[in-house]
């Protein structure tokens, strides 16, 4: 029948000639492509002199924003933690007080605020649902702990460094 | 013998234990390092500058690892193994030739243990001699799999010397002599075997990689099908000196090759070379360049290993006995024919 892709390929087995059946051709072959890789420049990464740039969607450790004026950005909305399929994360909301408005930028705030790094997967369905752009995973690898309970990361470790510091 | 002789003699004894234990230390740095080469890799790097403190670092972590004799085991045959593994390694080198004969104030210094008139003999009789370490280190170890390994290994090692010993007769037939200073002298120049025995040496260089347990050929130490072959139940310094007595096979066998198929520490030009550096000066050149061929033989040996992929056992039984003996025996009566008719009708 006719191959409707015309990209099939009748497979020959023929019988091996002398030469092939001798063996040493073929081998000579093999050490000319070594060869070739002996003067190839070696594509190690010294790790930790030297470390590759992660593209440009990596999803790595999650860390809370600030505006441009240094306010947390985030308002407790419990939408991460509602979008997320690991049930990693949790908060707590608090009433913003008088004297604290350079600090959160709306009336609600989250005073805890954790995820289970253990849990997390890394999906960053967080990061699409945030309303306020206060959540994104543009870190690093999360480090390895010898604890579970460390794992945990609050707002200590999530929470992006002050403007001005 | 005269003492200055004697003294001579022990201290190139000494010289060339020291150069062939350090050869085989920096094989597997190199065997690294050109491994890495050849896979787009750096190789270690880290001990020292370009890492070339990585074999002391080696050799410190196997002496200080733990040293197990396993219960059921033999331990006096447990420790011979890789004893006599190393030993019939080093004494090997004894009858090299490693240059022409030196004279230093009218005294003439022989650069080579011994010359014994049956070297090549002396030398095939202590390369086989290297199964009994395999084959007691497999059977004193008490384990089923390490025998398993111990027999494999023996078994190769057998096979390929009865073709290895075939493919030397050619040469022997032409060379007249046992003695390996006779034939590297005979290669005068650029005289090489290798040229009138292309076959021979293609013979002799597949079963050296058999005989050194070198990939393609190194079933002996499988760990995908024998765990690790009879080396199973060694640690520490003693599988050291397993893995170490193949290095220093890799450098004697080399030795071997460039011996009595590449001319040894001949090149062309040496006379005009020798002329002009003074009879000191000149074999050092030549031992220089004994050298250059022998680590270039071991080169090749790692070029290979990182080319050709592990044979199956039975292909390996295969090509040893359907194709390289009959192909030895077939260059034997080549060779005789072609001498026969040079020498009768004066080609």
């Amino acid at each position: 029948m006719e191959s409707l892709s015309n990209k099939k390929k009748v497979l020959e087995v023929k019988p091996l000639n002398f030469l092939e059946r001798a063996y040493l051709p073929a081998i000579m072959g093999g050490l000319a492509t070594t060869m070739k890789h002996f003067f190839k420049k070696p594509v190690t990464i010294s790790y930790p002199e030297e470390k590759r740039e992660f593209s440009e969607n990596f999803r790595g450790m999650h860390s809370l924003k600030r505006d441009e004026n240094g306010k947390e950005r985030c308002t407790a909305c419990g939408l991460c933690a509602l979008s997320c399929p690991a049930e990693a994360i949790t908060m707590t909301a608090a009433e913003r007080q008088p004297g604290e408005e350079h600090l959160y930028r709306e009336e609600k705030y989250a005073a805890v605020y954790e995820i289970n790094m253990l849990r997390c997967i890394f999906c960053g369905l967080c990061e699409e649902a945030c309303p306020k752009e206060a959540i994104y995973l543009d870190g690093d690898i999360v480090p390895a702990d010898y604890l579970r309970k460390d794992f945990i990361y609050g707002k200590d470790k999530l929470v992006e460094a002050p403007l001005n510091q | 013998m005269e003492t200055t002789d004697l003294i001579f003699r022990i201290i190139l004894i000494v010289i060339i234990f020291a150069i062939s234990l350090v050869v085989a230390m920096y094989s597997t740095y190199a065997e690294r390092k050109v491994a890495a080469f050849f896979q787009d890799r750096i190789g270690p790097n880290r001990a020292g500058p370009w890492g070339i403190l990585q074999p002391l670092a080696d050799g410190g972590k196997m002496f200080l690892k733990e040293e197990i004799i396993p219960t059921n085991a033999t331990p006096f045959l447990f420790i011979v193994g890789p004893s006599l593994a190393i030993l019939t390694a080093c004494i090997g080198s004894a009858v090299i030739p490693w240059g022409q004969k030196m004279i230093i104030g009218g005294h003439t210094f022989d650069l080579q243990v011994t010359d014994i008139n049956v070297g090549v003999l002396y030398i095939f009789g202590v390369v086989s001699l290297g199964v009994y370490g395999v084959m007691i280190g497999g059977w004193a170890s008490n384990n089923k799999y390490s025998l398993l390994g111990a027999i494999r290994a023996a078994s190769q090692n057998i096979s390929y010397e009865i073709s290895m010993g075939l493919s030397i007769i050619a040469l022997l037939m032409l060379t007249n002599t046992l003695s390996l200073r006779e034939i590297a002298e005979q290669q005068h120049g650029w005289h090489w075997n290798v040229l009138r025995q292309p076959l021979g040496f293609v013979l002799f260089i597949v079963c050296a990689f058999a005989e050194t347990n070198r990939t393609p050929f190194d079933l002996p130490e499988c760990e995908t099908e024998l765990v690790g072959g009879y080396h199973t139940e060694y640690s520490s310094m003693k599988l050291g000196f397993y893995l170490f007595a193949e290095y220093i096979n890799m450098f004697i066998s080399s030795a071997v090759m460039a011996t009595l198929y590449w001319g040894g520490y001949n090149y062309p030009g040496m006379d005009w070379v020798a002329a002009h550096t003074g009879p000191a000066l000149g074999p050092l050149i030549g031992v220089g360049v004994f050298f250059l061929k022998i680590f270039l033989f071991i080169f090749f040996f790692m070029w290979v290993r990182w080319t050709i992929p592990r044979f199956r056992y039975d292909q390996l039984m295969d090509l040893g006995w359907k194709i390289l003996i009959p192909l030895a025996i077939a260059n034997i009566v080549l060779t005789g024919l072609v001498s026969t008719a040079l020498t009768h009708f004066g080609f």
